[in-house]
């Protein structure tokens, strides 16, 4: 049996069109994904296609207007124990020190003190932060408050965990770093995690399936297996497996990049940030609207 | 010893100005710049300070404006708070209400206190209300404010991993918020010093601003500049213990950091 089953999820938002009026916005369509017990999962997709939206369902924080998401068989609740999300903007208490902000999670499913402190310090010790238990959020850096996010989910030891784009607000190193270090954690003790990205190499070396989405309104294109061998290193970047599952994730999602550029920014291949190309014939109708008011104006003066 | 200079020399430029005025003022009465009738010189007024002191005058005064004040501030400050707490974490309320408090707020204290004495009569009861209407309002909206403005991450955080209402109120929305919140007390704090001084000045008996007023009255100049200069220092001590409050709840902004 899967450990997430979703089908046939809708999905639309009340927006103000850009003349102000209010319109529905279809952001999840028919989309449908099963998540198998213990497996990583990443949702590839470009910017806006209802990546977060879906994510979000997973942890109770939104609703579907259509179709069902089942979690180990039951609906999912909005008040549930077995789930842990990792947001790309930490979601750390600045109030709360490092030490307590890993053990929050323990201190709601309503754990003493003490038995918090010693769960919390263990998974501090795990991501390398032992040093910094009794500072504040603000005085970490990115990399560092991300760690933190990720010790507070493992302490209070959800079934599945979720991952939404949690390092993608970091630098290429420290991303890179964390990336093993997920790997490594992840292979000690395989809880299922579904991770959203929207960069390929990312997605590919972490996951052992990865889902590639179309553009909004979005649903799952097609399932990538990935097939390279575990425990993974950094340089099973450099495999022509790797390389070879690249390719082919690149040429399913080029078009979505495409479809969606009218609407946001893109995603990344191995060479970076895929830009919007610039639309030539709109560049010089603007060119011509900027002349032209110029060219009244000088006309004014002179 | 170059420490100890150096706070010296520290001090001297943060009380510059005040030293200077003081002096001006000694001067400007004794020179004959201002007649002496209207202004007394700190001189005088220290040795008036002296003899209020001694009498126990003084201190009777402070006591019961100082009680007064407390009064006001604790209502005002425990129901701004909870119906604050209440109005903006139920955000459809804070909208019906939103141009009812600008226009409460905008409401003068002083210009309310003859509709107060009317309902209230001249008593107690009319003082603590009017110090209460002054220092609510910045409590309240500030704490509205604060509620309103708590990172919606943070909840969806504590959410997501299964807390419960009152978690989330108790645990991540009044902490988020209690630094407006402090403003707002802050705030309401002078509000409070400022209208009791009013309150005081109209139908009592008693407190510093009717030492102030009776002693004008009986042309007792520098009793009257001793009365201003003792609600001068009450209120600094106001302002000073809500700011160590403030600071023992938001020590984590300075952070301490232990163990590099
Ligand atoms: N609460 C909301 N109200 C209105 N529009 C929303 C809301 N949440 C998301 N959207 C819109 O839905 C689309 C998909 O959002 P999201 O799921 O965050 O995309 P992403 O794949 O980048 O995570 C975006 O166009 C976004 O503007
Ligand atoms: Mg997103």
């Amino acid at each position: 049996m899967s450990k997430i089953q979703a089908s046939k999820i809708h999905r639309q938002f009340q927006v103000n069109n850009d003349f102000g009026k209010k319109t529905k916005l279809t952001v999840l369509d028919d989309f449908n994904l099963q998540v198998r017990e213990g497996e990583f999962l990443s949702i590839l997709g470009p910017s806006g296609c209802g990546k977060s939206t879906f994510l979000n369902m997973l942890a109770g924080l939104d609703k579907q207007d259509g179709g069902q998401i089942l979690i180990d068989g039951k609906l999912v609740s909005d008040r549930s124990f077995d789930r842990g999300m990792v947001f790309q903007g930490y979601a750390l208490f600045p109030w709360r020190t490092v030490l307590e902000n890993v053990e929050i999670g323990l201190q709601i499913r309503g754990l003493e003190k003490k038995e918090r402190e010693e769960i919390a310090r263990y998974y501090l010790a795990m991501v390398g932060l032992t040093a910094f238990a009794n500072r504040y959020p603000h005085q970490l850096s990115g990399g560092m408050k991300q760690r933190v996010a990720i010790a507070r989910v493992l302490a209070y030891q959800p079934d599945i965990m979720l991952m939404d784009e949690p390092f993608a607000a970091l630098d290429a190193q420290t991303r890179e770093t964390l990336q093993l270090e997920l790997i490594r954690i992840w292979e000690a003790d395989k809880k299922t995690i579904v991770f959203i990205t929207h960069s390929i190499d990312e997605a590919i070396l972490l996951s052992d399936r990865v889902a590639v989405m179309t553009a909004r309104p979005g649903k799952v294109k097609e399932i990538i297996d990935v097939s390279l061998p575990r425990p993974r290193s950094e340089e099973i970047r450099n495999s022509s497996e790797f390389a070879q599952i690249r390719q082919y994730a690149w040429s399913l999602i080029k078009n979505e990049v495409t479809k969606a550029q009218g609407l946001q920014e893109s995603i990344e291949n191995d060479q970076g940030r895929i830009m919007v190309q610039p639309i030539l014939s709109l560049q010089q109708k603007f060119k011509d609207m900027i002349q032209k008011r110029i060219g009244g104006h000088n006309e004014k003066i002179g | 010893m170059r420490k100890l200079a150096n706070f010296f020399t520290g001090s001297l430029e943060k009380t510059i100005g005040l030293i200077l005025f003081i002096a001006l003022w000694e001067l400007a009465p004794r020179a004959g710049w201002v007649n002496s009738t209207y202004l007394s010189p700190p001189s005088a007024v220290v040795s008036a300070l002296i003899a209020l002191l001694k009498s126990g005058d003084l201190i009777k005064h402070l006591l019961i404006s100082l009680q007064r004040a407390l009064v006001g501030m604790a209502v005002a400050v425990s129901f701004g708070m909870i119906f604050g707490l209440f109005i903006g974490y139920f955000k459809k309320i804070e909208g019906y209400l939103d141009a009812l408090f600008q226009s409460f707020r905008q409401m003068s204290a002083f210009a309310l206190f003859p509709v107060f004495i009317l309902l209230f009569g001249v008593g107690e009861l009319s003082k603590t209300i009017i110090i209460f209407w002054a220092s609510l309002w910045p409590i309240l909206l500030n704490t509205i404010n604060g509620v309103k403005n708590v990172d919606t991450l943070l909840v969806q955080s504590a959410k997501s991993m299964g807390a419960s209402q009152k978690f989330i109120f108790l645990r991540v929305i009044l902490p988020a918020a209690a630094p407006d919140i402090f403003t707002g007390i802050r705030l309401g704090g002078s509000y409070c010093v400022m209208s009791l001084v009013a309150a005081e000045m109209i139908g009592a008996t008693s407190g510093l601003g009717y030492l102030i007023l009776y002693s004008q009255e009986t042309f007792n100049i520098p009793d009257m500049y001793a009365g201003i200069v003792g609600l001068a220092i009450m209120g600094l001590g106001i302002n000073y213990a809500l700011k160590l409050i403030e600071k023992s709840f938001s020590s984590w902004k300075q952070g301490v950091a232990v163990g590099e």
